[in-house]
Formats: structure tokens, C-alpha cells, sequence
């Protein structure tokens, strides 16, 4: 006779997930391993003959000034971007949290920058970064400059750094209101009738309470400052990494070695990619004790 | 509750004897402190909102600053006003007829529509059948996908790129699509919506002698409506901006992407800048005018995209 309910339902349940399962292990899980496979190969995808060459790709990242530079550089993105932009955005969210009037149309004109193209933007501020653009001319007027900004090896990365937290700001700004509306109000108001100033129910209050979202936006900053590239791209000149390379990162590198140099390396970009894996692996496993260490 | 429970980092430590204090000394000067803190409360809020409203207009600026130098001649392109000496479309005309804009844009729309389609509909899918059926293997599959967001995607894009040329791929619209058309974060938000849906509801239409599809596609999505909007939002945003796959996969000029294409009319053109401002401005201006219709639902749908997911 026929199938019994319990397994019918399963057939449901495998017909239902059949096509997005074979999505991930056709186009996820397959070409994560594969790319594993390539960062042991010596790899240029118009060659016949791709020879397997062990750990020899990672071997000759150690030799690699290029590579150095990138990683050391990607780690200054990640350290200075994430803290200025976590900083900013929670001054922000506090100040617009005690705002009473036309919350919706700051938030608006904070939010954005996050909604537009960072390879629009990135030209925008290029623009203004011109030796003759806008920065030069406006601090002109005080007497400081001229700055080479993007032209200058030591300041060129921090200028892109600048774009980068001014264009994720609203979104920061956004999840930290969120996340300072879920305090409970009787732990304030419990906290200022025992007298305490307002620093205090900062500190011993809000920010413990905050604690989930700044784990949340902290993760999700650093990933996305290791994966740094549209905007390098879009303000240094020919694409490249600046000056002196003072501004290439992992990914930057990864897609120079792999797509622009001749003959193409992939095999080495795809080792570069995998050290990138397990930066990213190894922040996720701290993400994950750490909210659990929250929750216990 | 004891008032230990509000600092859960410092227990013990005798903040109270402090604040026991300050709360003395505050109700000595009350009476005369009174009006001098309404004043001074008055006074911080004025500075207060002068501060945020310059900020969020410094924050606007650059879209102003790219607006008028697109309007700009090539010859006053660097004077310093905000007003164009002789204010001018030419720019446009130009960057329109000497580019595919048009192309890209709608290359833009038909990958970031039908990407967002598609997700919305495989990610609600799989996410309903990982929170609501039980059957062996599901949790194999569950982890399995969820093992897939730590992989980052320029670890991709190389082995993407090997496929595409492998099935001839490159430099058409499924090329730019694939690695996108169903999202592992978009399935483990609605797979967190559709937790919340009661299960008496979906036995009920069952005895009812509804199919199982139907009660995904009349009871299940109807009731987590909000979240498909913020994933549809999410993913449409994420597309639309997307720059390093379709920069890879695309060839040809007019297979390009609107970023895709800016980012080399923008190279090409050099110093122009009196172009690249109207390029620039080609392609942000129609997104910034969508979102300030309906930023309300933009902004609440990121946020809530972000929080769950």
C-alpha cells in the first residue's frame, strides 16, 4: 500500500531541500576543497600540465615581500578600521539615542553612505583626495598641507581606511541603537536613583549589556576588513597597491597573482586564500566561545 | 533583585558606598542645583543636536561634493565652489554616450532581480524544511551548510572561475549569478523565522488536507512576510554592489555590472574627474533615491538581516 505518514513527510523534507543542498556541494563545498587542492599545485589555467608541488606555494610565501606586506597591511585595515569605526558609530548611537525629534532623518543621512557603491565612492573620495581637491584646498585655509594623502606610502592606506569606516558607519550606528534600545529601562533609572553618573551606567551597565552587540559587530568587522579590496582598487591608481604597495591587502594580491600576472599564478593565490580561510576560521571559533562563554 | 545583578563584571566591588556619596552631596545643592541642571540639560541637548546635524551632513557630503563637480565644466573643475560657475549636463551626455551605462544598468538589475528571486524562495524553502521536518540526515545537512559561511568567498573565486571556464560560463548572466542564487545566511534567517511558527497551525492545514508544498506557500511564507522583505533588501543591496566576481567572470563591455563598469570607465578616464563625478553619480544616485523612499523599511530590514542572521 502506500507509504506510511513519517515517510512521506521525509520525502518532503528530501525533495524540498534537494536543490539547495546540491547548490552547496556543487558550488560551495566542492570549490572550497578545491581550492585547497590548487594551493598545491602549481597552477597557470591555460598550461596542460598543472604539477603537484606539495607545500611548496606556502614554502615561497615566507620569501615573499609582497605577500608580507599585504598581510601585514590587511591587519592594520582590521586594527585601526574596526576600533575607529566601532567608536565613532557607538558615539553616534548614543548621541542619537537621546535624541527626541527627527531620529528617522538622522538616521538617514548617517545610514547612507552604506547603501551606495564602494567602487562610486571610492572614486568620490579620490576625487576629494586629489592633491589639488577639496582636503588640500579646505585645510589650505588654516595653513596645513599640502597632503599627498593616496600618493603618500605612509598615509595612503589610512586615507582608504577613512573611507572604509565612513562608508560602514550607518550600519554600525544601526545595530548599536538596536542594541541600546534592548536595555532594560529599570536598570538605568534603578541605577540613577542610586546616584550613579552617567559615566558609570555607561561602563557598568550599558556596555555589559551591549556586550552580544559588540561581539557581533566586532566579528563582522574584522571579516569584512580582512576581505578588503573594491575600494583599494577604486583609490589607487591602475588598480595597483599604491605606493610602494603600501596599500595592497591579502585579497588584492590573491586577485593579482591569480588574474593580472602572466603566466597566472592560481596554485599560489589559492595558498594565499587558504591562510585567509584559517584567519577567518580562527576568528569564528573565538566568536563562538566567546557567546557561549556569554550565555553560560 | 540586588542591585549585584546590574554589574555582573564587578561584584563585590563597593560601587554603592560611592554613589551613597554622590547622592548626599546632590541633595544638599538640590534646591539651587535644580534650575542650573535644566539649564545646563538644555544647553548639551542644543549641543548635542548641532554636533549629529553636522556629522550626518559631513556624512552626506561627498555625495554633494560628487553632484557638483558632475555638473561642472572641465575647466572650472577645480575651483572650490558649491555652486558650478555655468552648471552643465554635458558631462552626462558624454559619460552616456561614451559608455554602455544603460547596459550595465540594466546588466545590474536583471543579476541583482533575479538573484534576489531566487533566494527568497530557495533560502525560505530550505530554511522552512530545516526548522519544521525531522527526517534522517538533517542534521548532516543543516551543519553542512552552515560549515559553508565561514569559507570566505575570495577563496572562491579562483575554483569559480575554473568551473565557468569549464562550462563555458564566463561572460554571461549565469556566470555572474551562480555563486549567489541561494545563500547560506539567507537559509539560517528564515530558518530562525519559521522556528517561531506554531506547529499546530501546520498540522491543522495538514488535517485539512493541504499539501505540504501548499503549506509552505499559503500558511509558512505569508506569516514570516518581514523577513523575506529584509532578505530580499539584503541580498538585492549585496548584488547590486557586488565587485570582484563580476569583474572576474565578465569579458565583454557590455556583460558588465553598473561597479563593474564605472570602475573601468573611471580608470580609462584618469583625471577627468569632471567625468568620473558624473559616472559616479550615474550610479548612486538612483539607489540613494529608492532608499530615501523607502528607508524606513531599508534600514529596518538591514538591521534585522544583520541581528538574526
Amino acid at each position: 500500500m502506500s507509504l506510511s505518514l513519517q515517510r512521506r513527510r521525509w520525502l518532503w523534507g528530501y525533495a524540498f531541500i534537494a536543490i539547495p543542498l546540491f547548490f552547496f556541494l556543487f558550488v560551495r563545498i566542492g570549490p572550497t576543497i578545491y581550492a585547497f587542492w590548487m594551493s598545491l599545485h602549481q597552477w597557470d589555467p591555460i598550461a596542460l600540465d598543472r604539477p603537484f608541488i606539495g607545500l611548496e606555494n606556502f614554502r615561497s610565501m615566507a620569501d615573499d615581500e609582497t605577500f608580507w606586506k599585504s598581510l601585514r597591511n590587511t591587519w592594520i585595515y582590521v586594527g585601526v578600521g574596526v576600533p575607529a569605526g566601532l567608536i565613532i558609530s557607538l558615539l553616534i548611537a548614543l548621541g542619537l539615542q537621546r535624541m527626541i525629534r527627527f531620529t528617522g532623518f538622522y538616521r538617514v543621512l548617517y545610514f547612507l553612505p552604506y547603501i551606495t557603491s564602494l567602487v562610486a565612492v571610492g572614486w568620490v573620495w579620490r576625487w576629494m583626495y586629489m592633491p589639488n581637491g577639496l582636503f588640500n584646498d579646505i585645510l589650505g585655509w588654516v595653513g596645513l598641507g599640502p597632503y599627498k594623502w593616496l600618493g603618500s606610502p605612509d598615509m595612503a592606506i589610512y586615507s582608504i581606511i577613512a573611507t572604509t569606516v565612513w562608508h560602514g558607519l550607518g550600519f554600525q550606528v544601526v545595530i548599536f541603537l538596536a542594541g541600546l534600545e534592548s536595555i532594560p529601562e529599570d536598570y538605568l533609572a534603578a541605577a540613577s536613583v542610586d546616584g550613579a553618573s552617567g559615566w558609570q551606567k555607561f561602563r557598568d551597565i550599558v556596555v555589559p549589556q551591549l556586550n552580544p552587540t559588540l561581539v557581533f559587530l566586532i566579528v563582522t568587522g574584522v571579516i569584512s576588513n580582512l576581505q578588503v579590496f573594491t575600494q583599494i582598487r577604486a583609490m589607487s591608481s591602475g588598480g595597483t597597491g599604491g605606493p610602494l604597495d603600501s596599500t595592497i591587502s591579502i585579497v588584492l594580491y590573491v586577485y593579482q597573482e591569480a588574474f593580472q600576472s602572466l603566466p597566472s599564478k592560481m596554485g599560489y593565490a589559492s595558498a594565499m586564500t587558504v591562510v585567509l580561510f584559517l584567519m577567518i576560521l580562527a576568528i569564528t571559533i573565538f566568536q563562538l566561545k566567546v557567546l557561549q562563554r556569554d550565555t553560560e | 533583585m540586588t542591585t549585584k545583578t546590574y554589574f555582573p563584571d564587578e561584584p563585590g566591588v563597593p560601587l554603592t558606598g560611592v554613589r551613597k556619596d554622590d547622592a548626599t552631596a546632590s541633595r544638599r545643592t538640590a534646591m539651587a542645583g535644580v534650575r542650573r541642571d535644566q539649564r545646563r540639560r538644555r544647553a548639551a541637548r542644543i549641543a548635542l543636536t548641532l554636533i549629529l546635524l553636522l556629522g550626518g551632513l559631513a556624512m552626506i557630503f561627498p555625495f554633494v561634493w560628487m553632484v557638483v563637480s558632475s555638473l561642472k565644466k572641465a575647466q572650472d573643475i577645480y575651483t572650490l565652489s558649491l555652486i558650478p560657475p555655468e552648471p552643465t549636463w554635458g558631462n552626462y551626455t558624454e559619460v552616456l554616450q561614451r559608455t554602455s551605462y544603460i547596459r550595465w544598468f540594466l546588466n545590474s538589475v536583471i543579476v541583482a532581480g533575479i538573484t534576489t528571486l531566487s533566494v527568497a524562495f530557495f533560502d525560505s524553502l530550505a530554511g522552512y524544511t530545516l526548522a519544521k521536518f525531522r527526517f534522517p540526515g538533517s542534521t548532516a545537512v543543516f551543519l553542512l551548510i552552515l560549515s559553508t559561511l565561514m569559507v570566505p568567498t575570495e577563496m572562491l573565486v579562483i575554483p569559480w572561475y575554473m568551473m565557468s571556464i569549464e562550462f563555458s560560463w564566463t561572460d554571461s548572466y549565469w556566470g555572474i549569478m551562480f555563486p549567489g542564487v541561494i545563500s547560506a545566511f539567507g537559509v539560517f534567517l528564515m530558518r530562525q523565522f519559521f522556528m517561531g511558527l506554531p506547529n499546530e497551525l501546520i498540522d491543522a492545514a495538514r488535517l485539512d488536507g493541504f499539501s505540504e508544498f501548499r503549506i509552505f506557500w499559503k500558511i509558512g511564507l505569508p506569516l514570516v512576510k518581514p523577513a523575506v522583505a529584509a532578505l530580499c533588501i539584503f541580498t538585492f543591496l549585496g548584488n547590486w554592489n557586488a565587485y570582484i566576481w563580476p569583474l572576474i567572470v565578465t569579458r565583454s563591455d557590455t556583460m558588465r555590472t553598473l561597479p563593474v563598469g564605472i570602475a573601468f570607465f573611471s580608470s580609462e578616464a584618469q583625471s577627468s574627474f569632471h567625468l568620473i563625478m558624473a559616472a559616479a553619480s550615474l550610479a548612486t544616485v538612483p539607489v540613494i533615491i529608492i532608499f530615501l523612499i523607502f528607508q524606513r523599511h531599508i534600514i529596518k530590514g538591514i538591521a534585522l538581516a544583520g541581528l538574526k542572521g
